[in-house]
């Protein structure tokens, strides 16, 4: 899945010479984190995230509100350079920033100016949709050997059922390397004789369902 | 302590039949019948007939194209897309003749129940040929045709003005009858059933708790695979208590699947029948504190039709007539009318014993995981002190 078909493109910005005082009405009203900072061009110049303002802001319990700090530039405290990524970038790669580099958005950047913005929010709903839970389903774990052609072979008996399946995932089996886990969300309420075909091919079912035949 | 109750059934109620392989029958519904029969708890008296739903009853929750479109299934003439479209001709909701006039009447059971109720004929209404929670407004879904919940809380709702409080015990969660309420302040939804990470329909997380005006009147109580008797109950009860003291309704809508006992085949949970006997006892007393008694229960799921779902469901309307659980063994009557049907051997006595149910080696971790989900899901039905 490509960037592009995740990412925000109703972005708010700010100028480098607004205040931090706009720049923290501009979060509070639009309960967001992150202000990419863009120059006429719309080149991406920095970027301010709420944690960034709230360090620039004077302590609540200091009762003399330094009002001339909140006047200051938002360039006085923005990040730069800035990491940003392409459309065309993968979903994938996005979640590897976020993981190395601790941050939670990156702008989307094309021909040099801002197109939209990435979040950790944005890929979460991803990976929601990824693992197929947004659809009514039936989960099935199911442990086979890592040798070519075995996924045709698992799928067949759930096309044999007429049963869809809503997502597929496949996981390393511990440290194992001649095993996979697949994980399968079924458009079932039944998943009975699937279970039952698929362990009379010989395939190991994984929690819960390996419990299932011995108290039938 | 003796109430006027009545029990809903008619024949046209087994027509409800997908086909022999499938694990929804309503043969569940005579079993129970004719148990509660022989035990000497049920006679004619007590029976009410119901009718068929309208067209205009079943339109009070679904789309009218959907209804159009099971009728179409009904006589043979709805096309693969449509079918396709609308959840119908599927593994699980698979297309029968008259399944339109078999799942009308079971709406029509439901609906039957709620008047008996509501016009004060009775205090308490069974319908186990209803429940059929998983109906969604233009999707046949989960062996759900129509809602009969969710049609016979928005009857409610259009006849009565009374405030609605469904609990559904189901080990699925209550998905369709959700939905159908999740921006309505008047009718409050609580579920209690298997996390929905492995099982269907996969909904039911403690943070859906309703949108707009209804937000914060659906609660969830999602509880782990292999959670047994004492801490279904434990959540059961406290959920119920809370919510109905938070919420005070008048009257009280439950959908009684019987499919979290161990034996069940469809899923993970590891109840009794001791969980089966509670589930009618808390609510049976909650409808007389908050309700004036008015309670209007259904069946549901329930797939190990012999062993589990007869004795379930016929302790609720135990309940219901005497509000007390039979005890002891099971008539002999029954049980030599049917041994020779039921492919297993059939339990002779209404409780359970312990040793049905596996070692669960990590029992104590099961109990503390939905012991914090319950917390969680209570926060919300905190009422000022």
């Amino acid at each position: 899945m490509l960037v592009e078909e995740i990412m925000t493109t109703n972005v708010r910005t700010l100028p480098p010479d607004a205040s931090i005082a706009e720049a923290l009405s501009m979060l509070q009203e639009h309960r967001i984190r992150h202000i990419p900072i863009v120059d006429e061009q719309k080149h991406v110049i920095g970027i301010v995230s709420d944690r960034d303002v709230r360090d620039a802001s004077p302590s609540i319990f200091d009762k003399r509100q330094d009002s001339i700090t909140m006047q200051k530039t938002i360039e006085t405290i923005m990040s730069h350079p800035v990491v940003t990524v392409h459309p065309l970038d993968f979903v994938e790669d996005i979640a590897r920033i976020f993981h190395d580099q601790e941050f939670a958005c990156v702008p989307v950047v094309k021909s040099g100016r801002l197109v939209g913005m990435v979040t950790e929010k944005d890929m979460l709903y991803t990976l929601i949709q990824l693992t197929g839970t947004h659809v009514q389903s039936s989960h099935i774990e199911v442990k086979v050997p890592h040798r070519p052609g075995i996924l045709p072979e698992v799928t067949e008996i759930f096309g044999q059922h007429n049963v869809n399946i809503v997502s597929l995932l496949i996981y390393p089996y511990k440290d194992d390397p001649n095993y996979k886990i697949l994980v399968f969300r079924i458009q079932t309420m039944n998943p009975i004789p699937i279970i039952q075909d698929l362990r009379n091919a010989g395939y190991t079912l994984l929690w819960p369902n390996e419990q299932m035949g011995p108290q039938l | 302590m003796t109430c006027r109750s009545a029990f809903i059934y008619s024949d046209t109620m087994l027509k409800y039949h997908f086909h022999a392989n499938h694990p929804f029958n309503q043969t569940r519904v005579q079993l129970t019948k004719e148990l509660l029969e022989t035990s000497g708890i049920l006679n004619e008296d007590d029976i009410v007939t119901p009718r068929q739903a309208t067209d205009d009853e079943l339109a009070l929750f679904h789309d009218r194209r959907y209804i159009k479109a099971v009728k179409q299934a009904s006589t043979g003439s709805l096309s693969d897309h449509d079918a396709h479209q609308y959840g119908l001709n599927t593994e699980d909701t698979p297309i029968f003749q008259h399944m339109h006039e078999a799942a009308s009447s079971l709406v029509g059971g439901t609906l039957a129940a709620v008047d008996a109720v509501l016009s004060g004929q009775v205090d308490h209404a069974l319908n186990l040929g209803g429940g059929l929670h998983h109906g969604l407004k233009h999707k046949a879904s989960g062996f759900c045709i129509y809602n009969d919940g969710a049609i016979a809380i928005k009857y409610i709702r259009e006849h009565y003005d009374y405030k609605v409080l469904y609990v559904d015990t189901d080990a699925h969660h209550g998905d369709g009858v959700q939905w159908a309420f999740y921006e309505d302040p008047n009718v409050c939804t609580l579920s209690i059933h298997e996390t929905g990470r492995y099982l269907f329909p996969g909904t039911g997380d403690v943070n859906e708790r309703g949108i707009k005006m209804g937000h914060g009147y659906s609660f969830n109580i999602p509880i782990d695979a292999f959670t047994e008797d004492g801490s279904f109950i434990h959540s059961y009860e406290t959920a119920l208590r809370h919510v109905i003291e938070f919420f005070k309704p008048d009257v009280i809508v439950t959908q009684n699947g019987a499919d979290a006992h161990v034996y069940d085949p469809l899923t993970h949970l590891c109840s009794t029948m001791e969980t089966f006997e509670a589930i009618p006892l808390l609510a049976h007393k909650l409808a007389h504190e908050y309700c004036d008694g008015r309670w209007i229960a259904t069946g549901g799921g329930g797939y190990d039709m012999w062993r589990t779902v007869p004795r379930a469901w016929a302790q609720i309307w135990s309940v219901m007539k005497t509000g007390q659980v039979q005890t002891g063994l099971l008539p002999k009557g029954w049980l030599d009318t049917w041994q020779d049907q039921a492919e297993v051997d059939l339990p002779t006595t209404w409780h359970d014993t312990p040793n049905i149910v596996p070692h669960i080696p990590r029992a104590p971790d099961i109990i503390e995981k939905n012991e914090v989900t319950l917390r969680h899901a209570l926060k919300y039905a905190q009422t000022e002190a």
